[in-house]
């Protein structure tokens, strides 16, 4: 009998700090992943939480996480050589054959990012792959201010706006990512793609501007953030009507994402 | 073919079936029950058939037999992982008609939902075996015939219990010649035939109509009332949700066990995240997502004609607040069907 929710032991590679609240951990890893999927990772003395992958290379994998209370906490403490367990990966992912030669657009707020930046650092490396790339990133304060590297590249490869909420820094925007919606040209994008990844209230008005600006609501995605404690559906956490948000998602078309009632 | 037995000769097979099974029945524990002074009914392993409570429906269901309350996945080292394991003896399920549906509804969850099954659930439930309960009347609080749940064949043995013995109907040949030689009697068990408050099941059938459910105003008046205790969800027969937490055996070291421990949706922390997002922060946001997943939502995914709930009205017996599930359901029927809401059953409501 298969054991589907045995996890199983990884090294850390590496521990970037992003901000002093958010880590990436660089994990061993050799399996074919896609853009937009999760894993279970164990946090040592808590127990297990949906992390999506934010980054992906030749034998490794990132994950990048917010210490929020008490959670997360513990793998505060780990370091490079120690074991982490993991099961995975779950979840549906960015339709990137239907990306491809198109326009896309990219909306992420906060800790958002993590979740589209394994697809736009994809992107970044087979920039032929695709037409034009807006991408609007959103940060709290410069102190928030993640992926300092392949923010850099990705504003020297894609039309990308860096904004603060309500800060000037040199080099970004103010604003949030609503704000700056209007600029994104999507009348001379055609058949483009919106893929949106932040807190739900974000996720909401960024999508409602996009529309209103010219988005075709068939063409955008959004990622879901549920309490998980399977990913498998079983332990009904992230259910929403007869959807499971493990198995059907996390990302999900716009028109879809509406009919989905907590 | 059916059998007339009585307790000590019940007793005997109970014996010999003991040493292949471990056998569960609804138990009367004494003083033990949820007010002062009252008895609580729960499944437990019998050592007699004179054990079994069979005058009175369980408080709890059997549930917890194939998926326990709390149960160890799973020990670890900071390298190593290692899962726990179980009694190897099959398991005889005393259940009525309506709990074994519940379990076939468990069943759904653990080993289909999602295309894969789930390896601590199906580690007790492939050693099961049930032997039906017979229940004819039902009770006053439930109504298994309005859910589909009344009859079932799914059972090795049928029981109908008398004050002095026992009638047993076998299926399985594997308890067949345990019982020959004894008194043989025509015995088929009957099933209850109609709910004595007979439940009206909502028709969705778009988003459209889903969305007009959600938005009924009579979810907000459960927010007064509930106090989110899960109480409902605890004695749910189909209640499947659960939470992973992970103990360790010491502050200082990481070995540990990781546990999988009942969890309820009528808990405020049941959707919250890290970082303290919840999307469910109402009482009655909570019991729109219940309702609608006992009489919509699991039907909706699965297909056929069955529900989640199988009507055994535990929840309503159970509710320290005299809220009715069944009441809820036949508010959101009328309403849907465009009637004027019918006044709840119990009058608080």
């Amino acid at each position: 009998m298969e054991n589907i929710m045995l996890p199983s032991g990884a090294k850390i590679i590496d521990i970037i700090h992003e901000t002093t609240a958010e880590y990436t951990f660089r994990v061993a890893y050799d399996q074919p992943i896609r853009h937009g999927q999760f894993f279970q990772l164990s946090i040592p003395k808590v127990g297990e939480a949906p992390i999506s992958v934010s980054a992906k290379g030749e034998g490794w994998i990132e994950f990048t996480i917010r210490k929020v209370g008490r959670l997360t906490e513990g793998l505060f403490g780990l370091q490079p050589g120690h074991t982490i367990f993991l099961r995975g990966p779950y979840g549906n992912y960015f339709p990137i054959e239907s990306f491809d030669n198109k326009a896309l657009v990219v909306i992420a707020g906060g800790t958002g990012l993590a979740a589209v930046r394994s697809l736009l650092r994809h992107y970044a490396d087979n920039r032929a792959d695709i037409r034009d790339v807006y991408l609007i990133a959103g940060f709290k304060d410069i102190n928030s201010v993640l992926f300092t590297q392949d923010l850099q590249r990705f504003r020297e490869t894609f039309n990308t706006i860096a904004t603060l909420d309500n800060m000037t820094a040199p080099g970004f925007s103010t604003g949030l990512v609503t704000a700056h919606i209007p600029s994104i040209p999507f009348a001379e994008l055609g058949d483009c793609n919106v893929v949106i990844v932040g807190p739900p209230l974000m996720m909401r008005f960024a999508s409602e501007a996009c529309i209103k600006n010219g988005a075709d609501p068939d063409n955008m995605w959004l990622s879901f953030e549920r309490k998980m404690s399977c990913a498998v559906g079983k332990c009904g956490h992230c259910k929403i009507n007869e959807t499971y948000v493990c198995l059907e998602g996390p990302i999900f078309r716009y028109t879809k994402a509406q009919e989905l009632l907590d | 073919m059916g059998y007339r037995v009585s307790y000590e000769q019940a007793d005997r097979l109970l014996q010999t079936w003991q040493k292949q099974y471990r056998i569960y029945a609804p138990k009367r524990f004494a003083g033990r029950g949820w007010k002062p002074g009252t008895d609580m009914i729960r499944y437990g392993e019998i050592q007699s058939f004179r054990d079994v409570a069979y005058t009175e429906q369980s408080h709890f269901s059997p549930k917890d037999v194939v998926a326990p309350i709390m149960q160890t996945m799973l020990s670890f080292t900071a390298d190593e992982v290692k899962v726990s394991s179980i009694d190897d003896r099959g398991i005889l399920l005393l259940a009525r008609p309506c709990d074994i549906h519940g379990i076939h509804r468990l069943d759904k969850i653990f080993l289909k939902n999602g295309g894969q099954a789930d390896f601590y659930y199906q580690r007790y439930r492939e050693k099961v075996k049930f032997v039906m309960i017979e229940c004819r009347e039902g009770w006053d609080h439930c109504f298994c015939v309005s859910m589909g749940a009344n009859r079932t064949d799914d059972y090795s043995m049928a029981v109908r219990f008398g004050p002095d013995d026992l009638l047993i109907e076998v299926r399985d040949e594997d308890f067949a010649d345990s019982l020959a030689g004894l008194p043989a009697v025509d015995f088929t068990p009957e099933f209850v035939s109609q709910d004595k408050k007979p439940v009206q099941l909502p028709v969705i059938k778009n988003p459209e109509q889903l969305k007009a459910a959600y938005d009924l105003p009579m979810w907000a008046e459960y927010n007064d009332r509930c106090i989110s205790c899960g109480s409902c969800n605890t004695v749910c027969t189909t209640c499947s949700c659960f939470d992973t937490i992970d103990v360790i055996f010491s502050e200082t070291s990481r070995d540990g066990e990781r546990r999988r421990v009942w969890s309820s949706c009528m808990l405020e922390s049941f959707s919250t995240m890290a970082g303290g997002h919840a999307v469910r922060k109402t009482p009655g946001e909570r019991m729109r997502f219940k309702v609608l997943h006992k009489v919509h939502d699991y039907r909706s995914r699965f297909g056929g004609d069955e529900h989640m709930c199988i009507g055994c009205g535990r929840c309503d017996i159970r509710c320290p607040e005299d809220i009715s599930f069944v009441d809820a359901v036949n508010r959101l029927s009328a309403a849907m069907a465009g009637q004027a809401v019918v006044v709840g059953t119990k009058e608080e409501i």
